[in-house]
């Protein structure tokens, strides 16, 4: 694939003779943001410690910059290209500054532009009032800042995160996600994302990887992925969704309007014009009417005209598929489909309620 | 009660008249020590940090006996030492029997299981996963091998002030292996010895003073160092 920083191939990782991780083939592509998402025990940071080159697979290889990794000599050098966070952010014994600091003095680099590199960052990630301090004395919150910095000051060529969010409180959680957004969008550093939360991977994934027991099921765009799942077992875990990228057009009274391209939701919320979202709507809160009924007047509902475009059963339901500038599905009884007269071409009207939409902030435009 | 004050008082006349014999053995004392501690600690840090950080068969058995070694007792030490150095021992021909060498010998074979020990107790006690992350942020094999020490380096002042305070204090071996000759192996605490069987109380009193304050003096810089960061 052209543009592959890193790839790996024929990985096999096996623990007791099971077999913990299978990947034919990933490869992750210079400057993209790449979000990995999966169950607990699914195989996420094996792959993460292999790609960072901290474990060798049994099997199979390491492609960086298209060359296969020497795991002797020049392993350090390699391994030198990345940076990673984990989820529990270990500190040296010192203060933060030089924690911050600390990759770059093992790279050797002259202490002042260390210290000027690790002031940056530690400024990008709100830790300047805790630059003296010890590493030890800080909070969950302020160590996964700090290990945050270290890892951007290094100014690596492949950022790997592993669930760098899951030991904090909410609060806590969304500023920081907010600010690793922030620092992702001005650096446009390769970045793989590891993370068992949804919500984490659509805000920050340019592609989504969906792993399921030590496999990679499916690896596409967030819209793909969560829109339409490879297999049951991957629609089951990231909840079958409608996802509409679009941007706020305007805002009024807690209401926004979002331009989708081809169509316009309301939803609710409190965000700046401009921003780039993504809208999740549950497919069982789509609710489908024939098109020839007059349109009520309700300023929080959705109603979005189209035609059908696919009918698939699923048990008692019925999974249709309306194609009305963006392709949306709604999941609806058996009895209505019927009642409806429903098929392949019925002009219809798709609403939703404004409430039913999750949104995703997915940051500033650029 | 009488007996120790006179004692004290003159441990001050021995130690403020500069008794020439009693600072040289106070000295000989310390540079023995120190010489046993310092070879303690070039070998115990980087083979408890080795076994801390490797596995191997027979890792448990050898974990046992560096924690029964940090219990050896002086005597046996010095029997053994002895044996190994007596003209016809395996070591004779080094003619080290009753020197400084000898003292520092047995010392050397007190104090290095209590360095490896603790060494190894300091650096197991940081999580695996602080290896895997100095690692990932691009420490080299050495630099996170320096980079544990520097994390462990409280404990191991713990194994610096043990090694010191098992070694200035024991008596068996100094005795067995250094003989007590006055001007060449006496020490503080075989003089001590010495004085008390002679019934010079009160030489003995100043001798045990000096030994206090020299092990406080030693472990008061080391605490020093070890707690300087503590408030924060």
């Amino acid at each position: 694939m052209t543009g592959a920083i890193l790839e790996i191939g024929g990985v096999t990782v096996a623990h007791g003779g099971r077999a913990v991780l299978q990947i034919d083939r990933l490869a992750v592509r210079r400057g993209e943001i790449l979000a990995i998402i999966g169950p607990n025990g699914s195989g996420k940071s094996t792959l993460l410690r292999i790609m960072g080159l901290l474990d060798r697979p049994a099997r199979g290889e390491v492609r960086l910059d298209g060359r296969a990794i020497d795991w002797g000599r020049g392993l350090l050098t390699s391994r030198r290209r990345f940076a990673s966070v984990f989820q529990e952010p270990l500190l040296a014994d010192t203060t933060v500054e030089r924690n911050v600091a600390l990759g770059l003095t093992l790279r050797g680099v002259p202490a002042g532009e260390a210290r000027r590199r690790a002031g940056h960052w530690i400024a990008r990630f709100g830790i300047a009032p805790l630059a003296g301090r010890q590493a030890r004395t800080l909070s969950g919150g302020e160590a996964q800042r700090t290990s945050l910095a270290r890892a951007f000051a290094i100014e690596p060529d492949v950022l790997l995160l592993d669930e760098p969010f899951s030991a904090l409180d909410p609060a806590t959680r969304e500023d920081l996600l907010r600010d690793l957004q922030r620092a992702l969008r001005e650096t446009t550093l390769t970045t793989v994302f590891v993370t068992h939360d949804r919500n984490e991977a659509l805000r920050l994934g340019d592609r989504v990887g969906v792993m399921l027991e030590g496999r990679l099921e499916q690896l596409d765009t967030p819209e793909v992925v969560f829109g339409h799942p490879a297999g049951p077992d991957v629609a089951r875990f990231v909840g079958v969704e409608n996802l509409l990228p679009g941007r706020i057009a305007s805002a009024e009274g807690g209401l926004l309007t979002v331009d989708c391209g081809a169509l316009h939701v309301l939803v609710p919320g409190e965000l700046s014009i401009g921003r780039s979202v993504i809208l999740c709507v549950r497919p069982e809160d789509v609710v489908i009417r024939p098109a020839s009924a007059g349109s009520m007047r309700d300023s929080a509902l959705n109603h979005l005209r189209g035609q059908v475009a696919e009918l698939i059963s699923i048990g008692p339901q019925v999974r249709v598929l309306v194609e009305c500038g963006q392709p949306l599905v709604a999941l609806i009884t058996r009895h209505s489909v019927v009642e409806l007269a429903l098929k392949v071409g019925s002009p219809v009207t798709a609403s939703f309620k404004a409430s039913a939409v999750h949104v995703i902030d997915r940051g500033s435009a650029g | 009660m009488e007996l120790i004050w006179d004692g004290i008082r003159q441990a001050f006349l021995l130690l403020l008249g500069m008794d020439r014999e009693v600072l040289a053995i106070t000295w000989l004392s310390f540079q023995i020590a120190a010489t046993s501690t310092g070879l303690a600690l070039a070998v115990g840090i980087p083979l408890g940090t080795l076994i801390a950080l490797t596995r191997f068969p027979a890792r448990a058995l050898v974990v046992s006996l560096i924690n029964t070694g940090m219990g050896l007792p002086p005597v046996v030490v010095g029997l053994f030492v002895s044996i190994f150095l007596w003209r016809g021992g395996p070591l004779g021909f080094f003619e080290l029997l009753y020197t400084p060498a000898a003292i520092v010998i047995a010392q050397f074979v007190i104090a290095a299981p209590i360095v490896t020990g603790l060494t190894l107790a300091a650096v197991q006690q940081i999580p695996p996963m602080f290896r895997l992350q100095m690692v990932a942020i691009g420490a080299s094999r050495g630099q996170l091998l320096w980079l544990l020490l520097r994390e462990a380096r409280l404990p191991m002042l713990a194994a610096v002030m043990a090694g010191f305070g098992g070694v200035i204090s024991e008596i068996g071996a100094s005795m067995m292996v250094g003989g007590n000759i006055r001007g060449q192996t006496r020490v503080l605490t075989t003089a001590t010895v010495m004085e008390t069987t002679k019934g010079s109380f009160d030489v003995a009193i100043a001798l045990s003073v000096i030994l206090l304050a020299m092990t406080f003096l030693v472990n008061y810089l080391l605490t020093a160092l070890q707690q300087r960061r503590r408030p924060s």
